[in-house]
């Protein structure tokens, strides 16, 4: 038996480390865990709430979008109003457009080195000991992909700053809607780059990932985890609580999707840096401190569950919730179901755009409440993201996140159950422990970023001399 | 090769649909060719970031990403794009600290995390040793020829650092002995990075202004460039975001945030937030986010010992400035221009060069004084120039008893009148 640990993990964003251990050439147990830890819930406190929405995106800089989504709805479910209805297409295209940059540029600049050999260069070079099994011409035509689609994520970046000002970081996302009005020109400006972005997505992306999964079948066998899916959904579809994707949740890969209960979520940190707290939390009332000398924890990440059970979100359990794919879960499954996944959001796009009403107001302009509570739940790329935040005297006294890389990536809970990815690690197959390149391809195909490791919240004698 | 004052132009250049990109890489290209210049080691390293200044280099067009990486830097490491992973990683990151050493340039992108001597950012296992990012960044910053700090968080702290800052995060140049090129925005803006870049390059070290941001695209404010300027110089006002009008009384922080925005715009020239309906919230401002906040008000919150408080209370204890009617945003200016380099937290300013321009704002005055006009916007606008003046050079306005005296004598006596 050997431990291995890698870090970084690179080709993820934000830092990461795994440890493993192996037996037989096998992985037998895993330890996933974030390494930074920056405490944006306590800087989300005592804040205007106006500015939360725009501020929380700098959680993180390739989902941000999503953190102002979720950040909005909190604030509208708070402030009890609606976006209007053009708000909420544009606020779905602005989405849409992030999804396309960050689905494009998880295949080709995180997921594809794994499996293909680049040019002979730096950054492709050094390259990992492991089985390219990609013949040398094919290998060509995926980099000369790895690049348009760079090129491809920048223009969906242009696509999202047509609404939202800019990218990363868009600046227009408030309660009640956006601050971006449509005109025909910018509605032309955005379908012309939209079909570019189709084209690829349905000639390139697609194809490509079945390529991979051409050559390395044995990945439908690898990184299945526990099979327990879930969603909060996404993409609003008209007023109330519809959404393009409906919520919902999976247990051990079963064909029917069950109703998703918000209240059933908790947190736990067993296994993370946090001072310890007896019972399981709803994040409303979740109090953390950081604490590094905790013996068993090993990361920054806190454990959420779901009817006490770890559950994974992204596009597979969308895909699968929504019975659009359900051949398997697996690291090949995901990556497809994230690219199938894309050409679905596109067409909603299309239709977004059509129903978009020209000379009507995008923005619902309301007074804040001194005193209010609210929570957003949404999707974001990656899984399922939540913001709750309670108001008084007008700022913001309590502001908790769960971050679907906590879901994805969580520590083991109480009970020593392994999080989803841990879990997905058991039974990979190792040559090289030196490169453990196909621990890599499991990680990675859960699309990672551990900029979410965020949670932190006050109440602790450590954290009074910050309090001041 | 192209002279350097060229260059500047060209960077100045924001011509629609032509990126600065665009226009440089010819010019790079021919350079590279004739041996004028050589592909650059560049070592990216990300500390406390939340990976926003990588994503907007990815973003970057005419050059692609492939001709960047291919023709112009040598990319050994960064997380995102290499390769290798773990131990192979690092080896590689020394490898070239070491064979490079004066030759690679240091991109630093997210703050620096000095909490539990930085143990709350682990970015690498050394044969079995956590290497927090701030041993790490220390240990090859001296080595490197230029070290550029890319983001609002590498470059002063940032969102990384706000209020209360728990992981008690800094900017790079608090941490390192040496000059830091900072390159602010959150994130930054992938021309802002290319062409500071492509400077170091072909050029070495650009011109740069007091915070060591390259004056080429920090040099003029937001305000001054904006498109909505004539609606603040003719008084038509928003009053919510979306609306008609300058963006000043629902907190717009152009007037003292330098950058190009309004004329490069974002995403190769497609918008940016004031043209999008929503003011600017001073993102490449030092004093970002906590001095900018909040974002729809005039007043900035102030962190003083004791807790948060709101600007208005500051202003009663200050001879009631409040009454002279003068916009409350003048009077937040003023205080986050003398209270900000003590009293924000995390945002650690360094000290200004020593105020050359002091007396300009007393020479705007009288001019002010001189002037027939006695229109309030007018007055605004001019007292406006002042506090960007005093913004820029952080001079110590209210250091002077003298001149708060004379400006509440003054607008009083037009009141008056
Ligand atoms: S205050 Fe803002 S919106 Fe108004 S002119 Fe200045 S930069 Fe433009």
């Amino acid at each position: 038996m050997v431990k291995k640990r890698i870090l970084p993990l690179t080709r993820v964003h934000e830092p990461m480390q795994v440890e493993v251990e192996v037996n037989d050439g096998q992985v037998t147990d895993a330890w996933v865990s974030g390494t930074l830890f920056r405490g944006f819930e306590l800087m989300l406190e005592n804040r205007d709430p106006r500015d939360t929405a725009i501020y929380a995106q700098r959680i993180c800089g390739i989902c941000s979008t999503a953190h102002a989504v979720a950040g909005a709805l909190a604030l509208e479910e708070a402030y009890n109003i609606q976006p209007t209805p053009n708000g909420s297409l544009i606020r779905n295209l602005i989405f849409g457009s992030d999804f396309i940059q960050n689905h494009l540029r998880q295949f080709y600049v995180l997921t594809l080195p794994d499996y293909a050999r680049g040019p002979n260069t730096s950054p492709f070079r050094p390259l990992l000991k492991g089985d390219y099994k990609i013949p040398k011409n094919i290998e060509e035509k995926l980099y000369e992909n790895y690049w348009k689609a760079t090129e491809i994520s920048a223009k969906a970046h242009q696509m999202l700053a047509i609404w939202g000002a800019k990218a990363p970081h868009q600046q227009t996302i408030l309660p009640g809607g956006v601050t971006e009005k449509p005109t025909a020109e910018k509605i032309n400006m955005f379908t012309a780059l939209l079909r570019e972005a189709e084209k690829f997505v349905v000639e390139k992306y697609i194809p490509d990932v079945y390529t991979i999964a051409e050559y390395y079948p044995e990945y439908y066998n690898i990184g299945k985890g526990y099979g327990n899916l879930m969603s909060y959904g996404l993409f609003p579809s008209g007023p109330g609580n519809d959404k393009h994707f409906k919520p919902g949740i999976v247990e051990k890969f079963s064909r029917k999707p069950s109703q998703l209960d918000p209240r059933k979520i908790t947190e736990e940190v067993e296994h993370s840096w946090y001072k310890q707290d007896e019972a399981q939390h709803h994040p409303y009332e979740e109090e953390t401190v950081p604490d590094m000398d905790k013996p068993q924890a090993y990361s920054w990440v806190k454990t959420p569950l779901y009817n006490n059970k770890p559950f994974e979100g992204g596009p597979i359990a969308r895909m699968w919730i929504n019975e659009k794919y359900q051949k398997g879960v697996s690291v090949n499954d995901r990556n497809i179901a994230r690219a199938l996944e894309l050409k679905e959001i596109i067409n909603f796009m299309y239709l977004w755009l059509e129903k978009l009403n020209l000379g009507q107001p995008t923005l619902n302009k309301h007074e804040p409440k001194p005193t209010a509570e609210g929570a957003g739940l949404t999707d974001s790329m990656r899984g399922q993201l939540g913001h709750w935040v309670k108001i008084k005297n007008g700022r913001t006294a309590h502001y908790q996140i769960i971050t679907p890389s906590a879901w994805n990536y969580s520590p083991k809970d109480k009970n020593n159950r392994r999080g989803p990815v841990e879990e997905a690690l058991i039974g990979t197959p190792v040559e090289s422990l030196d490169s453990l390149i196909e621990v890599g391809r499991v990680i990675r195909c859960f699309d990672p970023c551990f900029s979410c490791s965020v949670h932190v919240i006050k109440g602790n004698r450590k954290l009074d001399k910050y309090l001041i | 090769m192209l002279s350097r004052r060229e260059f500047l132009k060209l960077c100045m250049q924001t011509t629609a649909g032509m990126s600065l990109a665009r226009l440089l890489r010819p010019e790079i290209l021919k350079a590279l060719d004739q041996g004028e210049i050589t592909r650059s080691p560049v070592i990216w390293l990300e500390l406390g970031s939340c990976t926003g200044e990588s994503i907007s280099l990815d973003n970057t067009l005419d050059p692609d990403l492939k001709r960047l990486f291919l023709e112009i830097i040598d990319l050994r490491y960064h997380w995102l794009f290499i390769q290798a992973q773990g131990e192979l990683a690092i080896k590689t990151l020394f490898k070239t600290v070491e064979e490079d050493a004066g030759r690679f340039i240091l991109v630093v992108e997210g703050s620096v995390v000095t909490r539990n001597d930085g143990m709350y950012n682990i970015v690498l296992d050394r044969n079995g040793q956590l290497i927090p990012g701030i041993q790490l960044l220390k240990e090859i910053a001296p080595q490197a020829k230029h070290v550029v700090a890319v983001g609002a968080c590498a470059a002063f702290g940032g969102p990384g650092a706000a209020y209360p800052n728990p992981a008690k995060a800094v900017g790079v140049q608090d941490i390192l002995n040496l000059k830091v090129i900072n390159i602010p925005g959150c994130p930054s803006h992938t021309e802002w990075m290319v062409g500071t870049l492509a400077h170091l390059i072909m050029y070495g070290e650009p011109e740069l202004n007091n915070y060591n941001c390259p004056t080429m695209f920090f040099g003029k404010t937001i305000h001054d460039l904006c498109h909505r300027r004539s609606d603040y110089d003719n008084g038509k006002f928003a009053n919510y975001p979306g609306d008609e009008g300058c963006f000043y009384k629902i907190g717009c922080k152009g007037p003292v945030t330098y950058a190009d925005c309004p004329t490069r715009q974002w995403n190769n020239h497609i918008n940016w937030p004031v043209k999008a309906g929503i003011p600017c919230i001073g993102c490449a401002n030092p004093h970002f986010p906590d001095g900018m906040m909040p974002y729809f008000e005039h007043l900035p919150d102030i962190y003083l010992p004791g807790g948060k408080t709101r600007i208005e209370k500051i202003g009663a204890t200050l001879g009631g400035i409040t009454a002279l009617g003068i916009s409350s945003h003048m009077i937040g200016s003023i205080l986050t221009g003398r209270m900000g380099k003590n009293q924000i937290k995390g945002t650690q300013l360094r000290e200004p060069n020593p105020g050359e321009k002091a007396p300009v704002q007393e020479k705007i005055l009288d001019n002010l004084e001189k002037t027939e006009k006695t229109s309030q916007e007018l007055v605004l606008s001019k007292l406006d120039e002042i506090l960007r003046y005093q913004h820029n050079l952080n001079i110590k306005l209210m250091k002077k008893p003298s001149f708060l005296k004379k400006l509440k004598f003054w607008v009083k006596k037009k009141d008056e009148k």
